[in-house]
C-alpha cells in the first residue's frame, strides 16, 4: 500500500541548526494494518508523518501510495487519498463554523466543490446519524461553532471527518497527546473502533508506549532519523511497555557510549 | 430629506464596497489595502467608457472585471511571491494610481448628461409621475433623479447581497471561509488554500471596483483622488454593521455591512451638516476605526479589573 524508500531530509543545511531529521528512511505497510512509530523527541517520527503528508518534499527518496509517486505531489493534492488528524486539536477544524459546515466540508475531501448549498436538511440528518455514533451528544449541536468545544470533542470529530470518506491512508500525529487524561482514553477507543469498522490502513505516531502496545498491529521505533526497530506479528503481540522501555534505554546508553568512547580516544590520540 | 436620500444612495453604492471587504477582511482575514486603487480604477474605466459612448451597464461589467484582475494580481503577489498582505495591497494600490491616470489620460473625467445605470429607473418614475421631475415621498418633494439612483441602487445592491449570501453557503463558500479560519484544515481537505485567497481577492475587488464604476456615475465624475482612505470607510461599515446585527449567520453579517454602511454616511452627512470641517473626515473615520478595533479588548480589561477589585474588596 505505502511505500517509502531511502527518503531523507535535512533542515537549515549548511548552517548551524543543521538537522537531518531523516536519514535513508524505507518502510512498508500493508494495506489494512495499524502501525504506531515511536521514538525519542526529535527522533523524526512526527517528520516522517508529515513526508508522508505533503507538509514539505523530501530532499531524495521516493513515497508511493498504491505505486503512485507522491513525494512531489503537494500537500492538498495529498489529501485525495490522506486523512490526517493532528497533534493540536484545534488544527484540524475551523473554529468560527459550525460542526455542519466543518464536516460538510470533509465530505468532499480531495473533490470537487459545486456552487451548490452545502448544509441543507438531508445532509444534516446523515451528519447526526454518523456524529452520534461519538456519544458526545454532539448530535444536537451541529449548528453550534466548533469552536465551542472542548479540546477531545473536537479531535474526535477531526478523527470523524478524517475517515469519513474511506482514506487510503489515515495519518494520526499524537493526536491524544495534547487531550486530558480521560478524553485521550475516549479518543484512543474511538480511534480503534473507526479503524476497524472501516479496515483503513493507519500510520499513528505517538509517545504513549501504552497506546503504542494495545491499539496497533505493529510498533516501528526511531531514533536521530532512522528505523531502529520494527516490531511485527508474533513479536509485536508478546511486546509490553516495559519492553519498549527497555528497548529504548539499550539504543541510548548504546549511543552514550559511543559519545563517550570517542571522547576518551579524541583525547588518548589528539 | 434630500440630504437623507442621498446618503442612502451612496450607502448602497459603498455597500458593494464593504461587501467586498467583507470578503478580504471577515471571511479570508485578509487585510487587503488594494480597495483604495480598485474603487478608482472602476470609476475611472467606467468614466471612460462611457464618455467615449459605451453603454452604461457594459461599462460597469468592465470595472467589475478590471477589479477582478487587480485583486488577483494582488493575490498571487501574496501567495506565489510570498509578499507580505499589507505590503502586497500597497504594491498594487500604488501600481493601481498610474494605472488609473493612465486610463483616464488627465485626474479628473465628467460625466455630465451621459447615461447611467440609473437611466432606465429614472425613466420609469417619470412616466409613473407623470412626467414630472419631482415626486412627491412621504410629503416630500424629491427629484425624480434621485430617487431613480436610490432605486437602482438598492435593487443592485440587494441582487449581490442574495447571490453573495448563496454563494458562501455553498460547498465552494463553505471552503472559502473557512480558508481564512483555518487554512492548515483547508489543505487537509484537499483544497488549495493558495487558490482560495487568489479567488477571494479577486472577487472583493471586483465588487470594490463595482461600487466605484456605480459611484462614478452617480455622483457624476471619477477622481484619480476618490480611492483614498475607501478601505478605512470600509472597515467603519463592517464594524458598525457588526454591532447593529451581531454576526450569527452569513446572512446577518452581510445585512449588517449593508446597515453598517448606510447607517455611516448617515452619521457623516449629519456630522458635516453639523459643521465638521470635511478634510476633517478622514482623521475622524481612523479615530473611529481605532476605537472599535481596541474597545472590545479594553472593556473585557476593564471588567476583569473590576472583578478582581471587587473580589479584593470581599475578602478583606
Amino acid at each position: 500500500m505505502l511505500t517509502i524508500n531511502n527518503i531523507s531530509k535535512t533542515f537549515f543545511p549548511g548552517t548551524i541548526n543543521e538537522v537531518k531529521a531523516l536519514r535513508k528512511v524505507s518502510l512498508q505497510i500493508k494495506e489494512g494494518s495499524f502501525t504506531a512509530i515511536i521514538g525519542t523527541n526529535g527522533s523524526g517520527k512526527s517528520t516522517l508523518l508529515n513526508a508522508i503528508a505533503g507538509t514539505f518534499i523530501p530532499d531524495e527518496g521516493s513515497i508511493k501510495i498504491d505505486g503512485t509517486e507522491i513525494s512531489r505531489w503537494p500537500e492538498y493534492k495529498r489529501a485525495r487519498m490522506i486523512g490526517r488528524v493532528f497533534q493540536n486539536p484545534f488544527a484540524g477544524s475551523a473554529a468560527d463554523m459550525t460542526i455542519a459546515e466543518n464536516i460538510v466540508m470533509a465530505m468532499r475531501r480531495g473533490q470537487s466543490r459545486p456552487l451548490k448549498i452545502a448544509v441543507h436538511k438531508n445532509i444534516k440528518a446523515a451528519i447526526a446519524e454518523k456524529v452520534q455514533m461519538l456519544k458526545m451528544g454532539l448530535e444536537d449541536r451541529l449548528d453550534n461553532p466548533i469552536g465551542t468545544l472542548s479540546g477531545g470533542q473536537r479531535q474526535a470529530l477531526t478523527l470523524l471527518m478524517a475517515t469519513w470518506l474511506k482514506p487510503k491512508l489515515l495519518l494520526l500525529d499524537e493526536h491524544t497527546a495534547a487531550l486530558d487524561p480521560k478524553s485521550a482514553a475516549k479518543v484512543a477507543e474511538l480511534t480503534k473502533i473507526i479503524i476497524e469498522q472501516e479496515k483503513l490502513t493507519a500510520l499513528m505516531v505517538t509517545h504513549s508506549m501504552q497506546q503504542a502496545v494495545d491499539l496497533p498491529d505493529r510498533i516501528v521505533m526511531m531514533h536521530r532519523g532512522q528505523i531502529v526497530e520494527d516490531l511485527r506479528d508474533e513479536m509485536k503481540h508478546r511486546v509490553r511497555v516495559p519492553d519498549l522501555l527497555e528497548t529504548f534505554n539499550i539504543i541510548q546508553k548504546r549511543e552514550l557510549f559511543d559519545e563517550s568512547v570517542a571522547r576518551l580516544m579524541k583525547e588518548q590520540y589528539i | 430629506m434630500n440630504l437623507v436620500i442621498g446618503a442612502f444612495t451612496i450607502g448602497l453604492i459603498l455597500s458593494l464596497l464593504s461587501l467586498g471587504m467583507l470578503i478580504s477582511f471577515k471571511m479570508i482575514k485578509f487585510t487587503d489595502i488594494t480597495v483604495d486603487g480598485s474603487i478608482t480604477l472602476g470609476a475611472s474605466l467606467t468614466a471612460v467608457l462611457i464618455a467615449t459612448g459605451w453603454n452604461p451597464w457594459l461599462a460597469t461589467l468592465m470595472a467589475f472585471f478590471a477589479g477582478l484582475l487587480a485583486g488577483a494580481i494582488t493575490g498571487v503577489l501574496h501567495t506565489k511571491f510570498k509578499i507580505q498582505e499589507i505590503l502586497a495591497g500597497i504594491l498594487m494600490m500604488t501600481a493601481l494610481y498610474s494605472i488609473n491616470l493612465r486610463i483616464m489620460g488627465r485626474s479628473n473625467i465628467p460625466l455630465l448628461d451621459t447615461g447611467s445605470v440609473s437611466s432606465q429607473t429614472e425613466q420609469l418614475l417619470t412616466t409613473i409621475s407623470g412626467g414630472a421631475d419631482k415626486m412627491n415621498v412621504f410629503g416630500w418633494e424629491v427629484p425624480v433623479a434621485d430617487m431613480g439612483a436610490l432605486f437602482s441602487s438598492l435593487v443592485l445592491s440587494l441582487l449581490l447581497a442574495i447571490v453573495l449570501n448563496y454563494f458562501l453557503k455553498t460547498h465552494f463558500g463553505t471552503v472559502l471561509r473557512a480558508t481564512g479560519n483555518n487554512p492548515q484544515m483547508v489543505r487537509a481537505q484537499g483544497v488549495n488554500n493558495n487558490t482560495m485567497v487568489v479567488f477571494s481577492l479577486a472577487l472583493s475587488n471586483g465588487l470594490v471596483a463595482l461600487s466605484g464604476a456605480i459611484l462614478a456615475q452617480y455622483q457624476g465624475f471619477a477622481d484619480v483622488q476618490m480611492g483614498i482612505g475607501m478601505m478605512v470607510w470600509g472597515l467603519a461599515s463592517i464594524i458598525i454593521g457588526e454591532a447593529l446585527v451581531g454576526k450569527s449567520s452569513i446572512g446577518m453579517t452581510i445585512t449588517g455591512a449593508i446597515l453598517g454602511t448606510i447607517l455611516f454616511r448617515l452619521l457623516i452627512a449629519i456630522a458635516l451638516r453639523w459643521g465638521l470641517n470635511p478634510n476633517d473626515l478622514k482623521l475622524v473615520t481612523a479615530v473611529f476605526v481605532f476605537l472599535a478595533l481596541v474597545a472590545p479588548a479594553m472593556f473585557k480589561n476593564l471588567g476583569k479589573r473590576l472583578q478582581k477589585v471587587r473580589s479584593h474588596a470581599n475578602n478583606q
